[in-house]
């Protein structure tokens, strides 16, 4: 079975991320006012082969505690779905 | 004589650097190429600063999967000593060889200057040729070098007296002031100041000459099994 992934990596909670701050301090400028706590993160998306839902799961948060994440300073989410079969 | 490795990763951009202040003092350096599963027998690692792999993902994230970074971690493992200065202390701590993390510097800006580093402590084989409280002057130049780590990290670093330079005026926000640390073994070193560029007083400083003199001390061939 095949699924769809997205892992999105955050920063933790209280690491600093200037370019969340330099577009908050930005979007004033274009009319944008009352805009608070910007934060920018990375978005990784693919397809992994599986033979369940339970084995996909296993291996994404492997890869995100392994490497995609680095667990210091950055969190992990992942949404995973079931490709629908082809035909 | 003491050769020295330096790795070059795509995207290194100190290495030829770390070379001259090697051969100004006397050792022997060789550049091995990290498409390398070898360190071809050299007596100690510096893993200079850059931008490995274009830092893509984070800073060291790609790098660690480099063939030499085997050869590295056994060598490490083993007691050879590893110096990792700057994107080369990003490149050690995602190895795991030493730990805690590199992130954006307090503020919003990229440094580079150069700053005065305390010595803290001296059982390791960057600083065991100077002497506690002694003030370096060293130039940084980095965007990720705030230094943190877990709060049981720092407890154990403290404790087993492992932070080896402090920031007299700490320009980027590192936990505890941290400029600089070493592994448990206190073989594999990383800080994010460069030595190699404190190594001439018609350049601002010798001071970092007296750092990688250490390391050559420590590293002379008998003085691993």
């Amino acid at each position: 079975m095949w699924f769809e992934v997205e892992v999105e990596v955050r920063l933790r909670e209280g690491v600093a991320d200037p370019q969340g701050q330099t577009i908050e301090a930005s979007l004033p400028h274009l009319g944008f006012v009352g805009v608070r706590g910007v934060r920018v993160g990375k978005s990784i998306r693919f397809s992994i082969e599986a033979a369940d839902a339970g084995a996909a799961r296993t291996a994404v948060d492997d890869m995100c505690a392994r490497f995609l994440a680095n667990p210091v300073i950055e969190d992990s989410a992942a949404v995973i779905i079931e490709r629908p079969a082809v035909g | 004589m003491t050769t020295v490795g330096v790795v070059l990763f795509p995207g290194s951009n100190c290495e030829q650097d770390v070379v001259e202040a090697i051969r100004a003092l006397g050792g022997a350096a060789e550049i091995l190429w990290h498409g390398d599963a070898t360190i071809a027998g050299v007596d100690a690692v510096i893993v200079p600063g850059g931008f490995a792999y274009g830092d893509y993902l984070r800073p060291g994230a790609i790098a660690r999967f480099s063939p030499v970074m085997g050869a590295i971690t056994e060598f490490a493992r083993i007691g050879g000593p590893v110096l990792g200065i700057c994107n080369g202390f990003q490149i050690l701590t995602e190895a795991g060889l030493l730990p805690g993390a590199l992130q954006k510097n307090r503020g919003l800006k990229f440094l580079c200057s150069t700053v005065q580093l305390r010595v803290e402590a001296l059982t390791n084989t960057l600083t065991s040729g100077l002497r506690v409280g002694d003030i370096l002057r060293v130039p940084i130049n980095h965007f990720e070098g705030n230094y943190t780590c877990a709060a049981d990290t720092l407890a154990e670093l403290r404790s087993e007296d492992r932070i080896i330079l402090r920031y007299v005026d700490n320009p980027n926000g590192s936990v505890d002031d941290i400029a600089g640390i070493c592994s448990a073994g206190r073989n594999v070193v990383g800080l994010m100041p460069h030595p190699e560029r404190a190594a001439n007083e018609l350049l601002g400083s010798a001071d970092g000459l007296s750092m990688l003199r250490a390391l050559l001390a420590t590293a002379a061939p008998a003085a691993i099994v």
